[in-house]
């Protein structure tokens, strides 16, 4: 199966538009997109006619161009006939976001559909699903754009079996400037599966990072899908809902007792190394630090604070989440201490976390930083950057993205997350550096970076 | 593959729908796994020639189709030192439901641990290492890998587990020999792939530990329903 005619299409159809329901969801897709998206549009109804003073076709076999793509929005009855014609036609795969198959106990209607498909080895995603947001290329989600929040184009992969989680996702992405390369909502996925998109998103040149909205997989995929991962060039990470204990009935031996579904789960996703975040807060912060660093770390964490309370906060935050806080070299602290203002070489902290004080400036935060990423103990550095005190300058967060690029060490910033603040976070952000808008997320995205140890 | 004499053993409890422990325990030594010197038998005399043969403490336990757990029927009794003793809970052991046989073997003392596998939904074979014993639930103390399992996989594990210190060795008691753990459990795994199409779960507990043997002092094997 190629998907890339599905993931970047030139040209489209979207089957079942409605001549009298404006809101109709392929009325909606074929709005956005014929308006909005380089894609070429074309809507199909038997009725035929005219459509928004365009043509409406009766059929995607009466479309004279080569479609790649197929929205498919009609009733259920109708896609197993509405497929065939795709395939006939020459289509290059599709999205069937019509509801009313295994959803709703209809199992053999949609195997029938995926039977016809696979015979044709004709990709398709869903059913019951919302389908690609492929940001530049294509979006079928019958959401219309002014009631969504899109991210930015960006390098994150984002595969969900839930349409709403994924919109609900997307929007979290953007609060935090996290971009997607690619959305797909898989629904009931007859056809193309995690381990489908994990293949494509892999080779993607567009994606760094590929996160997972999982709620389970079929008998032995889950195996499957871990090879897959194992084998991945880029960081995974997987979001498992109905983690709860329901099913385990009584067990006539203490492993099966012991081994309920999800610990099996979560364990073996920590032996190979794919990232389990336990919410949506911890999968937006996972994304973001991976997307900037793939390669792992152990773990030692050096903090740079301005606050004694921020270091407070990060130490048990780190401690909870199993992240050493390992103690500086003599020698670190003797450097940093030198080169340190006047005003500040007294009454600093040169402990881990190290405590600069509200007083500090720029220069003694570069120093800082500069010199804790050349101690051995220290594999990452936290920065939390309360820029409220007046020795802290906007082009800290570009100075301290530069330290961290010299030095080669990863960095993680903390910046409250206002307006004002911008010039900061992009400082940082468009240098490749993650930024948190809390220090708890800064911790999270931290422990994202252990995601190759798994004790 | 499985062995031929391994494929005989698990055909011959199909019918059963779990593997009585002197053929799990067969099984496990075809594997090359250590398990325990014993003796299979329903004569006394026979159980105290083997006692007086192996002068250290044994262990007596019912064999009997109808007993799939032997602490909750009394079926174990630890610590057997004299004739006396072995010949009054021989008989007991004899009265309880579906007895066929006696198991005495020699008991070995050391840290006890669960070696367990589960035929997982999703992932199919996996392995669960821990703290063993009957309170195993209780504590909870164990790391699953899908299986087969590497030597890196082992050393994760243990490392992962609350109870990591007892296994290392901790107030001067010895640990256990982590190498012929490692063995073990991989070498575990790796029958526990050959046997992914008949079992459902199996449990080695208590396997215990010493400085130099992971004995299989208990196994049980629930197939699948054929």
């Amino acid at each position: 199966m190629d998907l890339k005619y599905l993931f970047r299409p030139s040209t489209m159809a979207v089957i079942g538009v409605s001549t009298s329901q404006d809101n109709h969801p392929a009325n909606v897709i074929y709005n956005k997109n014929h308006l909005r998206y380089p894609v070429k549009t074309f809507p199909v109804n038997p009725k035929g006619g005219i459509l928004y003073r365009d043509k409406l076709y009766s059929s995607v076999e009466d479309i004279q161009e080569d479609i790649d793509m197929a929205v498919i929005a009609v009733r259920a009855e109708y896609v197993p006939g509405v497929v065939e014609q795709c395939i006939q036609k020459g289509v290059g795969g599709a999205v069937i976001i019509s509801g009313g198959f295994a959803e709703s106990g209809n199992l053999r209607l949609q195997q029938r559909v995926a039977d016809i498909a696979r015979e044709a080895s004709f990709p398709f995603v869903g059913p019951n699903c919302l389908g690609i947001y492929a940001p530049d290329y294509v979006d079928t989600f019958f959401l219309p754009g002014e009631r969504i929040i899109h991210p930015d184009k960006g390098n994150v992969g984002f595969v969900s079996q839930s349409g709403g989680v994924l919109v609900d996702q997307m929007v979290k992405f953007a609060g935090q400037g996290i971009g997607i390369s690619l959305a797909v909502s898989i629904g009931n996925k007859a056809c193309i599966r995690e381990t489908d998109m994990l293949d494509w998103l892999d080779q993607d040149l567009e994606t760094k990072v590929i996160a997972f909205y999982v709620e389970g997989f079929e008998k032995g995929e889950g195996r499957q899908f871990i090879k897959k991962a194992e084998q991945c060039s880029k960081p995974v990470i997987i979001l498992k809902a109905g983690k709860s204990k329901k099913g385990i009935e009584a067990v006539s031996s203490h492993t099966a007792s012991l081994a309920g579904d999800y610990r099996v789960f979560s364990e073996i996703m920590k032996q190979y190394c794919v990232a389990e975040a336990d919410n949506e807060y911890e999968l937006t912060c996972f994304c973001e630090s991976l997307s900037c660093y793939p390669k792992g770390i152990n773990g030692n964490i050096g903090i740079i604070t301005l606050s004694g309370g921020h270091g407070v906060i990060a130490a048990d935050a780190c401690e909870l989440h199993g992240i050493a806080l390992p103690g500086i070299e003599a020698e670190t602290k003797n450097i940093i201490k030198e080169k340190l203002s006047l005003g500040i070489r007294d009454i600093v902290s040169l402990d881990n976390p190290l405590d600069l004080t509200g007083s500090s400036t720029d220069c003694d935060i570069v120093t800082s930083a500069r010199h804790l990423s050349r101690d051995a103990n220290i594999d990452c550095i936290m920065a939390l950057l309360i820029p409220y005190s007046p020795g802290i300058s906007t082009d800290i967060g570009a100075k301290l993205s530069q330290v961290a690029r010299n030095e080669g060490k990863p960095m993680i910033a903390y910046v409250p997350n206002e307006d004002k603040y911008n010039i900061i976070i992009e400082g940082f952000e468009l240098n490749n550096i993650p930024v948190a808008s809390s220090v708890e997320g800064a911790v999270l995205m931290a422990k994202a970076l252990m995601r190759c140890r798994p004790c | 593959m499985l062995k031929e004499d391994s494929k005989n053993i698990i055909e011959k409890n199909k019918s059963l729908g779990w593997v009585l422990e002197p053929d799990a325990k067969a099984l496990m030594k075809l594997q090359g796994l250590d398990i325990p010197e014993f003796i299979l038998t329903d004569s006394f005399e026979e159980a105290d020639h083997f006692l007086k043969r192996i002068d250290s403490l044994v262990v007596a336990k019912a064999v009997s189709k109808k007993i799939l757990h032997k602490t909750e029927y009394q079926a174990v009794v630890t610590g057997i030192l004299s004739s006396d003793h072995l010949k009054r809970e021989m008989m007991r052991l004899k009265q309880l439901d579906g007895c066929e046989n006696i198991l005495v073997e020699q008991m070995v003392e050391g840290i006890e641990v669960i070696i367990g596998a589960k035929n997982d939904f999703q992932f199919g074979p996996v392995i669960i290492f821990g703290i063993g014993g009957t309170s195993v639930e209780i504590y909870n103390d164990t790391a699953i890998r899908m299986a087969p399992l590497k030597t890196d996989d082992v050393s994760s594990m243990v490392a992962s587990l609350k109870a990591k210190k007892i296994i290392s060795g901790y107030r001067g008691k010895a640990g256990v020999n982590m190498e012929v753990l490692t063995h073990s459990i991989v070498n575990f795994s790796l029958f526990v792939m050959e046997m992914e199409t008949d079992f459902e779960s199996i449990d080695l507990n208590p396997v215990i530990c010493t400085r130099d043997r992971c004995v299989i002092a208990d196994a049980r094997i629930i197939l699948k329903p054929s």
